[in-house]
């Protein structure tokens, strides 16, 4: 079975022809339980989110401010899987027909074996991944066996990218590129960086046909609106999980992040 | 005149241009940092080539460090190893206590050619902590350094030590809360603030350029003691020893003596409370490949890539990676490596103290234990070289609790002094 490359690109496609931003949420599988982190992404693509990043938890999540390590911590300690990470693509692709990547570090599918694991993703109803650490130079192997199963590779670009770099970047990568709004790890900011624009403005001038999302720093539909301007896509994560931290319960956090999606979705419309 | 202390791999034929040790090491960083670590590949290149670079930084590894360093004869400790002689480079005897400071004082100076005016870094141990505060003291650096907070408890005396030399000491309160937590947070620390701050790496570990430039740096441990060995003892060693936790001072003692295919090069691990009983350090003994903090290299690691916490009594060695080269060395036959119990190298730190008057770091007391063995293996006529990486001092109170040497310990004293037994003690 093929992965759902095309779902993702259709979407982003679609957003754009309704002359809008997408809005991409991110939330890590097995957070606060498997079972809940998949009511929690149901909830988020019911709110208005066009594309859902699932993270796969990590014990060294390197790129992660508190709030994602505080989620994978809990993740982790509940004994979430590679297979759980699998069942929560599955089931959130299944129920909501929107296109799921998984965000993740390398050594876990470099440990799991990377046909093993896009074999799965395919087959999970996957649309990619986003690997941000595994850079452009050292991913041969991940996209030969991405591109077999039908799988997006999306690469992540940063303000210290050099032009050249972006150039190679955007013609390996596949599906959108991630545009990282500023130098430094996950987690809310008071406002977007203004690098976040150049960035975008010059990973098009590479030529690329791919969408350019922007993410890192992305919290409130004012930033979202902001963002939505000059990009064709508006990851959000932190703000997710931190609403999820801060709910009284798991039911409670469910409803938050469905309400934060709807607020969102409006930002990228630009009615925030 | 040709550089006489800062002696970089003369070959240059490992590793490959793209950062690898046969299977091991590359450069698996997040984007933020791509141009960042390639600035410190190209600025090293450049700085290995010019005189100048070799003159300032043999200035301050003889009149600041205080190169070369000592080679000392151990008969009585060597009593204990099968009568083989054993050999200690006292890089203990360098300028903050340990071996560290030859690749901080390198890496300082790169940080100021680079133009940057603020340097990061990783403590375990505290040594490389303490180095790099030092070297920002000396060149007017501002300097942050991660330590895990279980870190900053059991060697407080080098925390002191940091914040004296003005430096910021940040205690991790992440993961397992060591070594391989403050490297996360340094990390962290750099994608944010890369334009203006080097990450002054203190292992050879890490992406490329890292695992070779640091070993670079620490290759005169070996080219001192190659040479020492043959005006004192008329030959070769039989066996080049060392504690491994990233492999700094293990590649640095190592690497001159690579050529020398006759000379066994043994790295100890720590295998803390057994390597059986899962509570150990010992990446190369019991890790399998994989990446951590951007190279590939052996790890400790679960069946899906999860990184598994280590422990060491020392924590220099707590640490759950190795740098690539010692990975390349296991696989190709090259390097040996064998894991020494948190007991096992407290006896070799009291034996040491107490036949000749020096006290090792917990670190090299893991070399000293391997050397014990390795000397009952090869017998009276072998000949062993320890590389003696940091003195004691840090580790007094972990030892004095583990041996119940304060006043108010006496009862628990009594009781350890069953399992603290030592061969040295009767005598």
């Amino acid at each position: 079975m093929s992965g759902n490359i095309r779902l993702l690109s259709d979407t982003l496609a679609a957003a754009k022809s309704e002359g809008r931003s997408a809005l991409i949420a991110y939330l890590p599988a097995g957070f606060p339980t498997v079972d809940g982190g998949i009511e929690a992404i149901k909830a988020v693509i019911d709110g208005g989110a066009d594309v859902v990043e699932v993270g796969l938890p990590h014990s060294d999540p390197v790129l992660d401010g508190p709030v994602i390590q505080t989620a994978d911590d809990i993740a982790l300690r509940g004994g979430v899987r590679i297979a759980d990470v699998m069942r929560t693509v599955r089931e959130a692709h299944a129920a909501t027909g929107k296109p799921i990547l998984v965000m993740t570090y390398w050594n876990p599918i470099d440990r799991y074996g990377v046909e093993r694991f896009t074999a799965e993703l395919a087959e999970a109803g996957g649309a990619g991944c986003i690997l941000p650490d595994l850079p452009v130079q050292e991913s041969a192997l991940w996209r030969e066996h991405a591109e077999k199963h039908g799988l997006a590779t999306v690469f992540v670009v940063a303000p210290s990218s050099k032009d050249e770099r972006l150039a190679q970047i955007t013609a390996a990568g596949t599906g959108f590129v991630y545009a990282a709004s500023l130098m430094g790890v996950t987690g809310t900011r008071a406002s977007v960086s203004n690098q976040a624009q150049d960035l975008v403005e010059r990973t098009r001038a590479t030529g690329t046909d791919l969408p350019v999302c922007v993410g890192l720093g992305v919290s409130n539909p004012a930033q979202a609106a902001e963002v939505a301007r000059f990009a064709d896509g508006v990851i959000v994560g932190s703000a997710f999980v931190k609403a999820m931290l801060d709910a009284p319960d798991d039911a409670a956090g469910v409803e938050a992040v469905r309400a934060l999606a709807g607020d969102l979705a409006k930002g990228v419309r630009g009615q925030a | 005149m040709p550089s006489q202390f800062f002696i970089p791999d003369p070959e240059g034929q490992s590793p490959n241009p793209e950062g690898y040790f046969g299977a091991f090491g590359g450069k698996f960083i997040p984007e933020a940092l791509v141009a960042a670590v390639d600035e410190v590949a190209v600025e090293y290149d450049k700085a290995k080539h010019d005189p100048e670079f070799a003159k300032e930084l043999d200035d301050l590894l003889v009149n600041y460090t205080g190169r070369p360093s000592s080679l000392t004869e151990v008969p009585r400790f060597a009593e204990h190893a099968g009568g083989a002689r054993i050999f200690l480079k006292r890089e203990d005897l360098n300028h903050t206590g340990s071996h560290k400071i030859n690749n901080v004082l390198g890496q300082a100076l790169l940080t100021k050619r680079m133009g940057k005016t603020r340097v990061i870094a990783e403590t375990g141990a505290g040594q490389h902590g303490v180095a790099t505060a030092t070297a920002c003291a000396l060149f007017g650096l501002e300097c942050t350094i991660y330590m895990g907070e279980i870190d900053t408890q059991r060697q407080a005396l080098n925390v002191a030590r940091m914040r004296m030399l003005g430096a910021e000491v940040i205690a991790v309160k992440s993961g397992s809360r060591t070594l391989k937590d403050a490297i996360n947070e340094a990390f962290r620390d750099w994608v944010a603030n890369v334009d203006h701050t080097h990450y002054l790496f203190g292992t050879v570990a890490g992406p490329h350029p890292f695992p070779a430039m640091v070993r670079d740096f620490h290759r005169v441990i070996g080219v001192e003691a190659r040479r020492q060995l043959l005006e004192r003892a008329g030959r070769l060693p039989d066996a080049a020893v060392a504690c491994v936790g990233g492999g700094s001072n293990a590649i640095g003692l190592f690497h001159a003596f690579i050529p020398d295919t006759d000379v066994r090069l043994i790295g100890c691990e720590p295998a803390g409370h057994g390597v059986e009983t899962g509570e150990h350090a010992a990446t190369l003994t019991a890790g399998e490949p994989g990446i951590l903090h951007g190279s590939r290299s052996y790890v400790l690691q679960d069946d899906e890539g999860q990184i598994t916490e280590p422990y060491s009594i020392s924590a220099g060695l707590d640490y759950p990676g190795i740098g690539p080269e010692h990975s390349y060395l296991k696989d190709s036959g090259r390097g040996e490596y064998r894991a020494v119990t948190d007991d096992a190298a407290m006896q070799a730190l009291r034996l040491l103290s107490r036949t000749e008057g020096i006290i090792p770091a917990i670190e090299s007391a893991h070399a000293l234990a391997g050397a014990l063995e390795v000397g009952k293996e090869l017998g009276k006529d072998g000949l062993i070289v320890v590389n003696l990486s940091g003195r004691g001092d840090k580790d007094m109170d972990t030892a004095a609790r583990y041996f119940g040497l304060y006043d108010t310990d006496a009862e628990v004293a009594e009781d350890a002094s069953g399992t603290a037994e030592i061969e040295g003690d009767a005598k």
